[in-house]
């Protein structure tokens, strides 16, 4: 086991993923000679040469095409998209071509693309730099969506998706990038499916993905100081999901409440909310609850930026509020 | 070219224009759905580009009036038909019709709807070909509407930066929907569009099969030479309505009466007959023959194949089920 940070983790699966397989290359902007905003791929460009890594210019839509293309003809492009907010750039692509193409050729065709972009709210980057936006790639059929909430997920995470022939979103986040965790020093695979419970409890399941599985865990803790105890499931992939975990931690707890950091209409929270009443209705002893962003374009102005988008304190609060105690 | 390859060129455009007449037909009786864009007019296009290229090496990509590219690729007319019907023996097993037909065992890499998508999917394709190391080209036919997509202009540019191996092929019917050229675009001149791109480009006749064959040559030479990108424009016109649902309204009868009389097939008609290659009535058999393999072959494929299986509905949705990768994780097993 060695500590590392997230991009460490990150860049770790490219450089492993790259020596494994010539078909893998590596495409977006400032990836390559800059080494990512996030250092998600320094020095592979160095290691690896400019055939593998690409720079592109920014053309989000036209070069995730390219990587679309590419992938068609067997390579394995890993793609970056510097913020989820630029993706929606590309949807042409990712959505109307990359996860369609398999199904209308008949199964005939595949894109093995992986497309990483870190979505969500970070340090004052305004609008239209803190979009999260999960909720529309996993509303979109012939897609796989996951998001690793530390660094062992993150690279193993990765490097199936890079081996999965299946096109696969994989949404970061932009504050979770220097988050330290333990990741073995063999080489790990990690499932494209699957929640994982990552705190066991039998009061109250609390449901989160990416970011907000670490406000859940921080609410636990404040639970459990008032006799509270939560259960904490990771989504781990928001397409497809986990339904039968949610299931049996619910018919333990008979109590739910899902966190998610985008706003509320047709999101995440009303997603897991709808397996809960679907896989166990009748399990549930408080109606299942979820803490989301406020119907807002996200401020600039850090505090109004802090009150657009939940914390601890909300994700307990909630949990206090299923479970009766506000 | 000896008599007969031209006597088989012209009998592939009289087949690819039966088909598509066909397809007409089939649609009025309701036995094909959706959408239909017939290539009726622009035959000498796809026959030409692709008989000087390597159908079946180099890669193939459209837009979605997409049937003649596929089955001069290589794909068979009768899968073709049968996808039209929605046949599991379709080329896409009925799941994707008349605009997305893919055949990659002949690397026809699908037929696309949403206009100008295929420009980075074919430079996709090229620039796998060339990480590769291998001599395939991809191909990419479009329509002169595609060029109005910021997909033109951002694929232009990075298939010139990077020297792809692509041909890009404007099939400039002079309409993008029911929208004529001068109305839509600033330079009317497709081909003078990529010189910002450092693409070099031609204009060409789009109805002599010979005008194209030609002008096709040189570029597929350009680009399989590996000296980058290529940009051909045909001036061509299509003989029916953008799709099914086209009342042509926005056509006048003298615009549509002088492009007939350069239709390709009538313009190479005439040049075998003058030629003594072909007689009218060579060319009177060479039409009952389609007519004949089109039905007995082709239509009675697409009307005897089954339909697809409710059953599979959610199949090719996606496609790993390899649980390293996939999945399910083994709760337990976490932080190994």
């Amino acid at each position: 086991m060695s500590e590392m940070a997230y991009w460490e983790a990150i860049r770790r699966a490219h450089d492993e993923e790259l020596a494994n397989d010539t078909k893998v290359i590596v495409m977006g902007e400032d990836i390559g000679i800059a080494g990512g905003t996030y250092k998600a791929t320094s020095g592979l460009y160095q290691k690896y040469g400019d055939k593998r890594i690409i720079d592109t210019p920014i053309s989000e839509n036209s070069y995730v095409g390219i990587g679309i293309g590419a992938s068609m003809a067997g390579l394995r492009p890993i793609i970056e998209i510097m913020s989820i907010n630029f993706a929606l750039l590309a949807l042409d692509t990712l959505i109307n071509a990359a996860a369609k193409i398999r199904y209308m050729s008949g199964g005939r065709v595949s894109c093995p693309i992986v497309m990483r972009t870190p979505g969500g709210t970070a340090h004052q980057l305004a609008a239209q730099h803190s979009a999260r936006l999960a909720r529309m790639f996993m509303s979109t059929s012939g897609l796989r969506v996951v998001t690793p909430r530390g660094p062992l997920d993150a690279y193993g995470m990765l490097k199936s998706a890079v081996r999965c022939n299946d096109p696969v979103i994989m949404i970061e986040h932009e504050s979770m990038y220097n988050m330290r965790g333990e990741v073995p020093d063999t080489e790990t695979f990690r499932p494209l499916e699957g929640a994982e419970v990552v705190r066991e409890g039998h009061d109250i399941t609390l449901v989160g993905y990416n970011y907000s599985v670490h406000l859940c865990l921080a609410a636990a803790e404040r639970l459990a100081k008032d006799g509270v105890s939560a259960e904490v499931i990771d989504l781990r992939a928001l397409k497809p999901i986990d339904r039968e975990t949610i299931r049996r931690s619910v018919e333990k707890t008979h109590r739910m409440l899902v966190a998610e950091e985008d706003e509320a209409a047709v999101g995440v929270g009303s997603e897991i909310i709808s397996v809960v009443i679907e896989e166990c209705f009748f399990a549930l002893d408080a109606q299942p609850m979820r803490v989301h962003a406020a119907d807002v374009p996200v401020p600039y102005n850090r505090s109004l930026e802090r009150a657009a988008i939940p914390d601890v304190e909300d994700v307990y609060r909630g949990a206090l509020n299923v479970l009766g105690r506000l | 070219m000896n008599a007969a390859d031209q006597k088989r060129l012209l009998r592939e455009m009289i087949f690819y224009r039966r088909f598509e007449e066909r397809c007409f037909e089939a649609y009025m009786e309701r036995k094909i759905g959706g959408f239909l864009h017939l290539y009726s007019g622009q035959e000498a296009i796809a026959t030409g580009v692709l008989e000087v290229a390597r159908p079946g090496h180099d890669y193939v990509i459209s837009g979605y009036r997409d049937h003649i590219h596929a089955i001069k690729a290589g794909a068979p007319a009768r899968e073709v038909m049968a996808e039209l019907y929605g046949k599991e023996t379709g080329s896409s097993r009925g799941r994707g019709g008349s605009m997305h037909i893919f055949d990659p065992t002949v690397r026809f890499m699908g037929g696309y709807a949403l206009v100008g998508q295929p420009f980075p999917l074919a430079a996709g394709l090229a620039l796998a070909s060339q990480y590769q190391g291998t001599d395939q080209i991809a191909i990419c036919f479009l329509g002169d509407g595609a060029n109005n997509q910021g997909t033109f202009h951002e694929t232009m540019n990075m298939a010139s930066l990077w020297k792809l191996p692509v041909l890009f092929v404007c099939e400039n019917n002079l309409y993008a929907i029911g929208t004529r050229i001068d109305r839509s675009t600033a330079v009317v001149d497709q081909y003078k569009r990529t010189c910002g791109y450092n693409v070099p480009s031609s204009q060409h006749d789009g109805q002599d099969i010979e005008v194209v064959m030609e002008a096709a040559r040189n570029a597929v030479d350009h680009v399989r030479a590996g000296k980058g990108p290529y940009f051909i424009e045909f001036l061509t016109y299509r003989t029916r309505g953008h799709s099914m649902s086209d009342s042509n309204a926005y056509r006048s009868k003298e615009e549509e009466q002088q492009w007939a009389a350069r239709d390709p097939i009538l313009i190479y008609s005439k040049r075998l007959k003058q030629k003594k290659i072909l007689t009218e009535e060579g060319i009177r058999d060479i039409e009952r023959s389609v007519q004949e393999e089109i039905e007995s072959d082709v239509v009675k494929f697409a009307e005897e194949s089954p339909e697809p299986r409710v059953e599979d509905l959610t199949r090719y949705c996606l496609e790993e089920r390899d649980p390293r990768w996939v999945g399910p994780l083994q709760q337990g097993a976490r932080h190994e």
